[in-house]
C-alpha cells in the first residue's frame, strides 16, 4: 500500500504546530498502524530529519499508551480497539491518513503526537482507591460477592487510562473514566464502604482539571477501546448525588 | 449538599430536573391544544380559566423559572464544556458509530426551540394572558378566545411551516433530552439504558405529533373554510 | 567470594521465613520518617513496594519512564497469579506450590527464596481482594480458580484475560493512596541512567527528564530496582516497547553482580512474526491451554495445502492431527510447562511441520472445547483474548484455530540477591523480574505476577527494614557529593558522545541486527559454536553501534530516538553477557538447552554434578571478560530428578 500521511508537528508544548504531509510507500497490509509510523520514523532519521513522536509502549492494547486522532476518530476507524491495535487493512492502498494529537485542554501537547496525561494520575490519587494498608485483611473468600457484582465491577475495571473518552467527547469530559473507576469500586462491598466520599473527591478533582461536563453523548463509549458503556456514568451520577444529598 | 450546584455533576442535574418539569408543561399543553381540535368551546373555558388568576400566574412564573434555569444553565454548560475541548479543534472529525445528531447538537436545537417561542408568545401570550393582565385588549380578539387566535393563525401557511420546523427541533430534543434526564439522574444501567432510549422517542414522536396534529387539523380546516 | 553470602536462615525450610523475620531489626515510626527510599520502575513490583512503604511511613521517590505509573508492562499480563489457597480442594499445599515451582525452573531455582514466594502466595490473594481487584468469581461468589502449565491443580486466579492489569491498577491505585498522602513522590517519564554510590553503599541515582532532557540528581537512604526484565534485547519479544535492561545494567557496571543472565523464557503461544517490518509480538495467554489443544498435521502435503492456503484447519481430520504435547507428555498434556511446550513446537516446525508460510506456526485449536462447553462459555473464559488475536490476525479464532509459535517473554535470570533481596551493593535492592531469585531456569505461569507482589508487599518492606535500621544516623543524602557530580557528568558524556556519532543507521536499524543474532544464536536452541559467534558478532555490532549509529535532534526534548539509543548500547552488552553465560553453561535446563545436552527422547539433560549453581557475573570494566562466582544451590526438601510431565 502507498499511503499519504498528514501529521501534526508540534516542536514543544508552546510552538504553534502544523500539518506536514509524508509518503509512505510499500506497506503490508498485515503490518499495525504504529509499525506503519516506525517506518516512516526509520525512513526520517535516514532522511536526517527529526522523526514523529508518539507514545506506545506494549503494543497489545492494554497499557493505555498509545493515542491519536486518525481520520477522526480517536484510535483510528475501527471498534473497541486502541491505535496500536489498528493495522493497515482497514485501510485503502492511495488513502491519505490525517493523524492529530488527542485535543482536550486537560490533555496539552507535549510534542508532536503526545499529549500530557497525567491529570488521569491525579483524579485517580483524589479517591480512586480503596483505604487498606498491606496486611491485616481477611481471608479472600469472607467476602463473597456475587458473580453479577463482580463482572460488572470487572467490566468497569478494564478501563486502560488511554483518555479516549477525552479526546472524542465533544465537552472533554472525562466522565467515563472517572465513572469506571467509580463504578468499579462500587459494585464491591470493599469498595462500597468509602464509595460517598470517593465519588465526590474525584469529581471535585475532575472539575478542578477542567474537563467539560458530560452531556450523555455517548461518543466515548462508542470510541472506548474496551467499551466501557456509558451506564457506569449513571452510576456515577448516582454515587455522587446520594453522596451529595447526605452531605 | 455542599457546592452541589457548581460540580458539573450538579449543573447537569439542574438541566435535568427542569428538563423533566418542562416536559410535564410539555404533556399539560399537549392535553390542552388536543381539547381545541374537539371542541373550540371546551378550549376557550380553558382558556378563561387559566387567565390571570392568581394561581395561573404562579404556574406561569413558575413555568418561567423553569425555561429560564433549563436556559441558563444550558449556556454556562456550553461556554464551559467549549474551554474544556480546548484551544486548537481537530482537523477532521467524524461522529461515532451509535452516537445521535440529536445528543451532539442540544444546544443549537435548544436555541431553534427559544425562537420557537418567542414567537409563540408573541402569537398569543401576548394576545392573551399579558392583555388579561394588562387588562385590554392587544389583539384582534378577546384574550379568552385562544379558538379564534388558533384559527387564525394557522390558516396562514408560513406559520405552519414555521411552527412544524419549531416541532421538529423539539422532537430532536426531546429524544435525547428525555432519557439524558435519567441517566443523569443516576436512574439508568446497562438494561434501561435502551429502554429509556426507546420510551423517548416514543414520547417524543407521540407529543410532537400530537401538537402537530392540532395545527394541521386547523389549516386543513381552514382550507375548506369550516366547512369540514 | 565473601560478597555473595545468600544469607538463607537456618532451620527447617518452611520456618525459615517466620524465623528470619523474628531475627530482623524494625525501624521505629519516627526513624521512618527520617529514611529516604527511591524506588525504580512501578510495576506490580515497583508499585507494590513504593505503596508499602509509604504506609510504612518512609519518604519514598518512585520513577517510571511512562507517563503514568500505570502503563508499567506488568499490565500487560494476562492469565492469572498463582497462590496455595487450595480453595478447589484439589490437594494444593504450599509445599505443592513450593516444589511445582522448583520442578518447573528445572532445580536451578534457590529453595528458601521458593518456599518463602509460595508460602506469601495466599497473603497477597487476600491483599488483591481487599484492594477491590475483581478477580473471577463463581456463581455462590466465592473465587474462582483455573489451571496453567506445569501444575496438576487449580491455583490460579484471575480477571478475565487481563489479570496483570488488575493487580497492577490495584497496586497502582494503593500507591495513588499514598502519592496523594505525600508519602511517595511520583516521577512519571524519568529514566534511570545511572546508580551513585557513596563508600560502597547505593544512595541515589542520576535520572533523565524524557520531556526536557534534564539530568537530575536523587538521593536516598536505600534504592530498589523494580525495572523488569530485558527481554528486548532480542527486538522482537513479548516485551512492551520501552522495556529495557539498562537500570539493570547500571547497578550491574557499578558492582552488583548478574546471576543466571542467559535464562530466558521463551513463551509457547505468541501471534507468529509475519513479516520484516514487526516490531513486537503479542502473547496469547498460557490460560487458552487449559482448554485450547495444540496440534500439527501427521502428513506432510497437508501441511503443503495449508502454507498454500488451499486447504483449511478445520478441513483436517482429527485422525490426520498429531497432538503432540498430548501424544508425549500424556500426564501434563497440553499444560507443560513454557519451555517444554516451547522446544516441543520448534521440534515440530524443523522437522517441517509448520503450518504458516513461513513454516514457523502450529495450532491452538478450540474445536474440542468449543463443542463440549459451547461458544459462550468459551467467550466468557476468553473472550478479550480472542477478540484481540482478531483484531491482530483478521482470522476468527471461534471458527479457524488460532497459529502461534514461541517467543521471547520474560528473564528469569537478573540482579543476584541474597535472601533479604539486596545485591551484592549494601542499600541497593533488586524485586521482581528484575532480580533472578525465584524462577530457577524457567519459571511457571501466573508466577511472575506472584513473584512480583510478593516482594513488594511481603518480603522487601520487612527486609529493607532490617538494613536501613543500621541508617538511622545517616544524614539526608547529599546530592552535591562528588560521587554525585561524577555520575552526572558521566552520564552527560555519554549522551553528549551518543549525539558526536551521527552515522548512518537508525537506533532500530542495529537492534535488529542485535535481536537477529540473539534469536538465532541465543534462542531456544543453542549450541557451543552458536554462542561463540554470537559473542564475535555482539561484539563487532557493538563497535559498530559506537561509529555508525545516528541519533536524530538534541538532549534538550522530547527525544524517543536518544532513549532508544541509550538502552540499545546496554543491550550490546548485555547479550554478550548472555551468550558468554549461556556458553559456560554446559548442560540443558529450562529455559537454557543446549543441544549438545539432551536426552535421547530431545528432553534437556541437566547436569547437577557440575552445574548446579547460580552462575553469577561480576563487571570487570568496558571490553573485559566478567568474573564469573559460584552461588552452589542446595537442596535439602526437594530431591533433585530428571523434570517429568510424561505419567
Amino acid at each position: 500500500m502507498n499511503l499519504t500521511l498528514k501529521i501534526w508537528r508540534q516542536k514543544n508544548a508552546k510552538a504553534p504546530g502544523k500539518f506536514v504531509t509524508y509518503k509512505v510507500e510499500n506497506i503490508s497490509p498485515d503490518t499495525s498502524f504504529l509499525e506503519m509510523l516506525d517506518i516512516l520514523n526509520n525512513d526520517l532519521i535516514h532522511k536526517g530529519e527529526d522523526p514523529v513522536v508518539f507514545d506506545h509502549d506494549c503494543r497489545e492494547g492494554i497499557c493505555g499508551m498509545c493515542s491519536l486522532h486518525i481520520n477522526g476518530f480517536a484510535h483510528g476507524p475501527d471498534t473497541e480497539i486502541t491505535t496500536c491495535q489498528l493495522h493497515m487493512r482497514k485501510f485503502k492502498d492511495g488513502d491519505t491518513i490525517t493523524i492529530e494529537p488527542w485535543r482536550s485542554r486537560a490533555f496539552p501537547v507535549i510534542k508532536d503526537l503526545a499529549v500530557d496525561r497525567s491529570a488521569f494520575d491525579k483524579i485517580l490519587q483524589a479517591g480512586g482507591f480503596i483505604s487498606v494498608n498491606t496486611g491485616g485483611v481477611p481471608d479472600a473468600n469472607t467476602i463473597p460477592i456475587p458473580k453479577k457484582d463482580a463482572d460488572e465491577s470487572m467490566d468497569a475495571a478494564a478501563c486502560i487510562g488511554c483518555g479516549a473518552c477525552v479526546a472524542t467527547c465533544k465537552n472533554g469530559s472525562a466522565m467515563l473514566f472517572v465513572a469506571a473507576r467509580v463504578s468499579s469500586l462500587a459494585k464491591l462491598p470493599q469498595g462500597r464502604i468509602e464509595g460517598a466520599r470517593r465519588a465526590k473527591a474525584m469529581v471535585a478533582k475532575m472539575d478542578e482539571l477542567g474537563f467539560g461536563a458530560c452531556t450523555n453523548t455517548g461518543a466515548c463509549e462508542a470510541q472506548c477501546p474496551k467499551g466501557i458503556s456509558i451506564a457506569h456514568i449513571a452510576r456515577l451520577n448516582r454515587e455522587f448525588l446520594s453522596a451529595k444529598l447526605k452531605d | 449538599m455542599g457546592n452541589l450546584f457548581s460540580s458539573s455533576i450538579g449543573r447537569k442535574l439542574i438541566m435535568s430536573i427542569s428538563g423533566l418539569f418542562l416536559i410535564l408543561f410539555l404533556l399539560f399543553h399537549m392535553s390542552m391544544n388536543l381539547v381545541a381540535v374537539f371542541s373550540t368551546e371546551a378550549y376557550n373555558m380553558i382558556c378563561e380559566f387559566l387567565g390571570a388568576h392568581w394561581y395561573a400566574l404562579v404556574g406561569t412564573l413558575i413555568l418561567a423559572a423553569g425555561f429560564l434555569f433549563h436556559i441558563v444553565y444550558a449556556f454556562i454548560l456550553t461556554i464551559k464544556n467549549r474551554q474544556a475541548r480546548g484551544t486548537q479543534r481537530y482537523a477532521v472529525s467524524k461522529k461515532e458509530e451509535g452516537v445521535s445528531w440529536a445528543s451532539k447538537n442540544m444546544f443549537v436545537l435548544g436555541v431553534i426551540v427559544i425562537l420557537g417561542l418567542l414567537l409563540h408568545f408573541y402569537n398569543f401570550w401576548y394576545n392573551m394572558q399579558f392583555a388579561e393582565l394588562v387588562g385590554e385588549q392587544v389583539g384582534p380578539f378577546g384574550p379568552a378566545d385562544g379558538a379564534a387566535y388558533i384559527t387564525s393563525l394557522f390558516s396562514n401557511p408560513v406559520f405552519v411551516i414555521l411552527y412544524l420546523v419549531w416541532f421538529a427541533a423539539l422532537w430532536f430534543h426531546l429524544t435525547h433530552g428525555f432519557w439524558s434526564a435519567f441517566q443523569t439522574l443516576g436512574w439508568d444501567n446497562q438494561i434501561w439504558i435502551k429502554r429509556w432510549k426507546c420510551i423517548a422517542n416514543v414520547f417524543a414522536t407521540v407529543v410532537m405529533l400530537c401538537f402537530a396534529l392540532v395545527v394541521i387539523v386547523f389549516f386543513l380546516r381552514s382550507l375548506c373554510g369550516g366547512a369540514c | 567470594m565473601a560478597k555473595l553470602d545468600s544469607k538463607i536462615p537456618a532451620g527447617p525450610l518452611a520456618e525459615k521465613w517466620s524465623k528470619h523475620k523474628a531475627d530482623i531489626r524494625v525501624v521505629s515510626p519516627a526513624n521512618k520518617r527520617k529514611l529516604d527510599i527511591i524506588v525504580v520502575g512501578t510495576g506490580l513490583g515497583g508499585a507494590s513496594a513504593a505503596a508499602t512503604l509509604g504506609e510504612l511511613g518512609y519518604n519514598v521517590k518512585i520513577f517510571c519512564i511512562s507517563d503514568s505509573p500505570r502503563r508499567a508492562h506488568s499490565i500487560a499480563a494476562q492469565g492469572g497469579i498463582n497462590a496455595a489457597k487450595n480453595y478447589q480442594n484439589d490437594n494444593d499445599s504450599v509445599f505443592r506450590l513450593f516444589y511445582d515451582t522448583i520442578k518447573g525452573g528445572d532445580y536451578r531455582a534457590r529453595e528458601a527464596n521458593v518456599y518463602r514466594l509460595a508460602e506469601v502466595s495466599n497473603n497477597i490473594i487476600d491483599q488483591c481482594v481487599a484492594q477491590g481487584v475483581p478477580f473471577a468469581r463463581d456463581y455462590g461468589g466465592l473465587l474462582d480458580n483455573r489451571s496453567f502449565g506445569g501444575a496438576q491443580v487449580s491455583r490460579t486466579f484471575y480477571a478475565r484475560g487481563q489479570t496483570g492489569q488488575q493487580l497492577l491498577l490495584g497496586a497502582y491505585a494503593a500507591l495513588n493512596r499514598q502519592i496523594a498522602k505525600g508519602s511517595v513522590k511520583s516521577y512519571p517519564r524519568h529514566e534511570m541512567l545511572d546508580l551513585v554510590l557513596i563508600d560502597g553503599k547505593a544512595r541515589g541515582i542520576i535520572t533523565r527528564n524524557l520531556i526536557t532532557g534534564e539530568i537530575e540528581r536523587f538521593g536516598a537512604h536505600a534504592v530498589v530496582i523494580a525495572t523488569g526484565g530485558y527481554g528486548n534485547v532480542f527486538f522482537l519479544s513479548t516485551n512492551a516497547m520501552n522495556s529495557n535492561g539498562s537500570a539493570a545494567w547500571q547497578c550491574y557496571k557499578k558492582g552488583a553482580f548478574f546471576a543466571n543472565p542467559c535464562f530466558t523464557q521463551i513463551h509457547p503461544t505468541c501471534i507468529p512474526v509475519h513479516g520484516t517490518q514487526q516490531s513486537k509480538l503479542t502473547l496469547m495467554s498460557e490460560s487458552l491451554r487449559n482448554d485450547g489443544r495444540i496440534w500439527v498435521p501427521k502428513k506432510k502435503e497437508d501441511v503443503e495445502l495449508l502454507r498454500a492456503k488451499k486447504k483449511k484447519a478445520s478441513d483436517i481430520p482429527e485422525e490426520d492431527r498429531d497432538y503432540y504435547l498430548e501424544r508425549r507428555y500424556p500426564a501434563f498434556g497440553n499444560l507443560v510447562p513454557r519451555d517444554v511446550a516451547s522446544r516441543a513446537a520448534k521440534e515440530r516446525c524443523d522437522a517441517g511441520y509448520g503450518v504458516n508460510d513461513t513454516g514457523l506456526a502450529v495450532f491452538l485449536d478450540f474445536k474440542t472445547a468449543i463443542d463440549r462447553l459451547g461458544e459462550d462459555v468459551i467467550r466468557a473464559r476468553y473472550g478479550n483474548l480472542f477478540q484481540m488475536y482478531e483484531k491482530i490476525t483478521d482470522v476468527n479464532p471461534y471458527h479457524e484455530p488460532m497459529m502461534i509459535y514461541p517467543a521471547v517473554h520474560y528473564t528469569m535470570g537478573g540482579i543476584w540477591v541474597d535472601y533479604n533481596l539486596m545485591t551484592t551493593i549494601p542499600g541497593l535492592y533488586a524485586i521482581g523480574e528484575a532480580n533472578f531469585s525465584d524462577h530457577g531456569a524457567n519459571r511457571l505461569g501466573a508466577s511472575a505476577l506472584m513473584q512480583g507482589l510478593a516482594d513488594g508487599y511481603f518480603v522487601l518492606p520487612y527486609t529493607i527494614g532490617d538494613y536501613l535500621s543500621h541508617e538511622i544516623q545517616s544524614p539526608k543524602v547529599d546530592t552535591n557529593a562528588p560521587e554525585f557530580v561524577e555520575a552526572e557528568k558521566g552520564v552527560k558524556e555519554k549522551i553528549a558522545k551518543l549525539f558526536s556519532i551521527q552515522g548512518k543507521e537508525s537506533v532500530d536499524d542495529i537492534h535488529k541486527k542485535l535481536g537477529h543474532i540473539m534469536w538465532e544464536n541465543v534462542g531456544m536452541a543453542r549450541t557451543k559454536e552458536s554462542l561463540e559467534k554470537a559473542i564475535t558478532e555482539i561484539q563487532a555490532l557493538r563497535k559498530d553501534f559506537w561509529k555508525n549509529v545516528r541519533i536524530p535532534g538534541t538532549n534538550e526534548e522530547f527525544n524517543q530516538e536518544l532513549e532508544k539509543a541509550i538502552r540499545l548500547a546496554d543491550f550490546l552488552e548485555l547479550g554478550e553477557l548472555m551468550a558468554r553465560d549461556g556458553l559456560h553453561r554446559q548442560e540443558s535446563c529450562g529455559g537454557h538447552f543446549r543441544v549438545e545436552y539432551q536426552t535421547p527422547e530431545g528432553e534437556a539433560l541437566r547436569d547437577d554434578e557440575h552445574f548446579a549453581y547460580v552462575a553469577v557475573w561480576e563487571y570487570q570494566g568496558p571490553d573485559q571478560e566478567p568474573k564469573l562466582d559460584k552461588e552452589p544451590l542446595v537442596f535439602e526438601a526437594v530431591h533433585l530428578a530428571q523434570r517429568n510431565y510424561k505419567d
